[in-house]
């Protein structure tokens, strides 16, 4: 079980709001994610849950039971942490252990379940040795598997891949998502890339200067974005916001757009624009096309559009892809 | 031209070791004299002109040291006043540095700089009192009286040794602790204390260098059966007491522990004494 | 960045070393304060009664105290202008590429690890003793008469001795400042043109300045309470020529049994030493963050 209940979370650092009072709800067994530009207070968020830091205000619940005032080790939470945090004088088999001495448990019993989480986690044959020998993904490993042997009812993880490069950052990515299929635990999800946030989340919640700017799937907040800040920051590259006449002409305040939703035409369309910069990607190419009236407009196509700088082209928004936004930036209906 | 520069440059380093060499051989040379001193009979100690290498070796001094004037009970004073001082010492100042680093608060800063203020308190200004105080407790004169005081006097060092050694060490990593389940105590056995291994030994060496030879306290607060080694050999400087060779081996044997301990400590020495301004 | 429960343990942790120093700092002051407004001689107990300000005025228009001020000035000027100066050389010299650099080290900074009275009954008898001691010998091998330090210049000669166990420690700090010293902005200011002195004159002597100043203000803590140095040596003469005001007060308590007048001069101690601390603490707060 993991069921995790926010009801008016607080936290304040002396006279600064860190969080203004939230609600959340985490499903048992729900990836969620909460996700935001640095500052957004997500970490922070994630610490309250954790117990490291008070809250200022508010209840939290873990499976229904008050766990407001319990200290971080009572809640039967685990954590990965951004540095790993590994204990650097123990060896691989004694930090996957703390948790269980910790906790009391026989001998014998620990060192079977070690044994079993380093199987899970390809370790077997690094139990012996010390956090400072292994690679950024093994570390990475150890860390989880701490996490894993004290079957916790949630995990939490604080950006745990930002140190690794991007090759590693992919295969975490998977086998995080795996240990997520096999485990089916609760788990939390701090990260500021919303690639991260879109390919593991069962649940994402986007945070914004401490509020929840919206929760949802990851599809949901991509087709329906609450507000002009959640559609910024989910999609890539950005969506194309444009304001002005155009935006009135479709009854909105601002209008978005999707690179991905625009038709590219070198005869006719509804925009006529000049080629500037453009991204090839091999796969697809993102070209910045300057439009008249309009700005830069980000357009994708496909990896040999053959355009270069400088071409005249034809934009025609998707019919049914424009997201529209009031003054408020909220989405409208 | 490489081999020219090549030239200059042995050239040069042989012209610094030559010189380094003497003007560290000349700053050592009251130890290594004493050193010879105390293996010479007291003839030769005061002979004209002086022996350098080439006189007859004897280690009679070392015995009659021993023998004559307790210099063991007094080398054992030292031992106990030193280590007992330095432990007491880090054993209160670990919690006290724990706090300091890992949960910083706004006061946290004015507590330091407390804490280093009552360091720089000269002992002169409490002579008086600690003297009456300890008159009339009966620790005057006692190895519990000067543990005490030099456990006070040194507690500043230590905690802040310890606290700039203890903020190298993430916080991340004892929260990882709190996270897995260890209570404050287990946190600072199983994590803390054995990450700072290197810091809290080199805090340790230094505090007890540094109580080895204090000499204001250690003179003034014992005369005779608690005296340290630092009041012993103050007795030499009476006239009857002056024999050089005698002196020079009571001298070996109360600085040689230190010498080769200091030796070690050299680095952390840096540190521990400007109080982490200076790494 | 905690929570209650580590902030009450905490508080907690750090109570024992709080209270003790609490303690040690101000009962002892307290007493002293009290003590320096009685006329209490511990040779006539019983005796004491309250003498306000007249201790201070004694102690104060002592001719000693004048003395022994200047004679502390003297030490520790004497002592810093040494040190630093020969502590710049030394850990300048030391810095060079060299063979057996270790080794140098660990003969440079033996005598700070001597203790106090051993320095001194060694420098007093085995070199600076007018008949036998290694001065006096290569005074007569050279045809001079030799000189008698300690009566003649007894400020001079204790001077020597503390400088010798300090100059270690001024080496080893700025020492160890030179070697922090960022390789590449030296490497850059030679890219730009900076030859060997000026490299020295504008990046190394202001990299120093703050270690230098460490130095001068952390020995000057220690080299105010300079007491066994004194104590086996000269008894603080011939007459007070080499009294400080440490041992001034030493004297006037321990010795004369004078507590109300060795209490005023402990105070005077006290807030000099404070005035001294000030810059100390400053400069160390300055650092703290740093």
């Amino acid at each position: 079980m993991g069921r995790i209940t926010l009801r008016n979370v607080s936290k304040r650092f002396g006279d600064v709001t860190v969080i203004p009072p939230i609600n959340l709800e985490i499903g048992d067994g729900e990836f969620v994610v909460f996700v935001g530009p640095s500052g957004c207070g997500k970490s922070t968020l994630l610490r309250l849950i954790a117990g490291l830091e008070d809250v200022s205000g508010g209840v939290i619940e873990i499976d229904g039971v008050n766990a407001t005032g319990l200290p971080p080790a009572r809640r039967g939470l685990a954590m990965v942490f951004q540095s790993y945090a590994l204990y650097p004088h123990m060896s691989v088999r004694r930090n996957i252990a703390f948790p269980l001495k910790m906790a009391g448990m026989d001998p014998s019993e620990i060192a079977r379940k070690v044994e079993a989480a380093a199987a899970v986690l390809n370790l077997t044959g690094y139990l012996d040795r010390r956090p400072g020998q292994l690679s950024g993904g093994q570390r990475q490993r150890v860390a989880i598997g701490r996490a894993i042997v004290r079957e916790p009812k949630a995990f939490l993880f604080d950006e745990p891949l930002s140190n690794l490069d991007a090759a590693l950052r992919v295969n975490m990515r998977l086998e995080i998502s795996e240990l997520h299929q096999t485990l089916k635990t609760t788990m939390i999800y701090v990260t500021h890339d919303q690639v991260e946030a879109m390919t593991m989340a069962d649940k994402i919640v986007v945070l914004n200067q401490g509020r929840i700017e919206q929760v949802g799937s990851p599809l949901d907040l991509y087709r329906s974005p609450a507000n002009l800040f959640v559609a910024g920051f989910i999609g890539s590259p950005k969506m194309n916001l444009i304001g002005g006449p155009e935006a009135a002409r479709h009854g909105a305040v601002t209008m978005g757009l999707r690179p991905e939703h625009i038709d590219l035409s070198t005869s006719d369309g509804t925009w006529r624009g000049t080629v500037g910069m453009s991204e090839h990607l091999g796969s697809d190419t993102f070209l910045r096309v300057q439009v008249e009236g309009l700005g830069m407009i980000t357009v994708r196509t496909g990896g040999d559009s053959g355009l270069r700088h400088g071409d005249a082209v034809c934009l025609t928004p998707q019919p049914g892809r424009v997201h529209r936004f009031d003054a408020d930036g909220k989405a409208m209906a | 031209m490489p081999d020219m520069t090549r030239k200059t440059t042995s050239a040069r380093k042989a012209t610094v070791t030559a010189l380094a060499w003497t003007v560290g051989f000349l700053i050592f040379f009251p130890v290594l004299w004493t050193i010879l001193t105390s293996f010479k009979t007291e003839g030769e100690a005061i002979a004209a002109p002086p022996s350098f290498l080439f006189f007859d070796w004897t280690v009679e001094n070392y015995l009659t040291v021993n023998e004559r004037s307790d210099y063991p009970r007094h080398f054992w004073n030292s031992v106990v006043i030193s280590v007992g001082s330095t432990l007491l010492g880090v054993l209160i100042a670990i919690p006290a540095a724990w706090s300091l680093a890992f949960v910083p608060g706004r006061r946290t800063r004015d507590v330091l700089m407390w804490m280093l203020s009552t360091k720089m308190m000269p002992a002169v200004g409490v002579l008086v009192p600690m003297y009456l105080i300890f008159r009339d407790t009966g620790l005057l004169d006692t190895k519990t009286g000067l543990v005490g005081v030099l456990t006070l006097v040194n507690l500043p060092i230590i905690v802040w040794m310890l606290y700039t050694y203890f903020k190298e060490i993430p916080a991340e990593i004892l929260e990882a602790a709190r996270m897995d389940g260890a209570s404050l105590r287990s946190e600072i056995t199983y994590v803390l204390a054995p990450m700072a291994v290197p810091g809290i030994a080199s805090t340790i060496l230094l505090n007890i260098i540094l109580a080895w030879n204090e000499a204001f306290w250690t003179l003034n607060l014992a005369a005779a059966k608690a005296a340290p080694l630092t009041a012993f050999i103050a007795s030499y400087s009476s006239p009857e007491g002056l024999f050089y060779a005698k002196l020079s081996a009571a001298s070996t044997m109360a600085i040689a522990p230190i010498l080769i301990l200091g030796w070690f400590s050299q680095k952390q020495l840096v540190r521990g004494l400007t109080f982490g301004a200076v790494k | 960045m905690a929570t209650q429960h580590s902030r009450t343990a905490a508080r907690l942790m750090i109570s024992p070393a709080v209270i003790l120093l609490f303690l040690w700092m101000i009962v002892p002051l307290a007493m002293t304060l009290y003590f320096s407004f009685l006329r209490y001689n511990l040779l006539m107990p019983g005796m004491e009664e309250w003498a306000g300000f007249s201790n201070y005025r004694y102690f104060l228009t002592d001719p000693a105290f004048f003395t022994a001020l200047r004679n502390t000035l003297v030490l520790v000027a004497g002592v810093l202008m040494i040190t630093v100066t020969g502590g710049v050389l030394l850990a300048l010299l030391l810095d060079q590429p060299m063979w057996g650099q270790g080794i140098v080290r660990i003969l440079v900074i033996a005598p700070f690890f001597v203790m106090p009275t051993v320095s001194a009954l060694v420098w007093t008898n085995m070199f600076m003793n007018p008949v036998n001691g290694l001065f006096a010998h290569a005074a007569k091998a050279m045809g001079l008469q030799p000189y008698d330090f300690l009566a003649q210049s007894p400020l001079l000669s204790i001077t020597l001795i503390v400088a010798w166990q300090w100059l270690p420690f001024a080496t080893l700090i700025l020492l160890t400042a030179l070697q922090s010293l960022d390789r590449e902005q030296m490497e850059a200011a030679a890219m730009d043109g900076a030859g060997p002195l000026s490299r020295f004159i504008y990046i190394t002597v202001p990299h120093l300045t703050r270690s230098i100043t460490v130095v001068i203000l952390i020995q000057t803590i220690f080299l105010l309470s300079v007491f066994a140095e004194i104590l086996v040596t000269t008894n603080g003469g011939p007459g007070t020529a080499s009294t400080t005001l440490t041992y001034l007060v030493y004297v006037q308590s321990m010795l004369q049994f004078d507590v109300g007048g060795g209490a005023a001069g402990g105070i005077v101690a006290v807030i000099l030493a404070n005035i001294v601390a000030i810059f100390l603490m400053r400069m160390i707060g300055r650092n703290l963050d740093a």
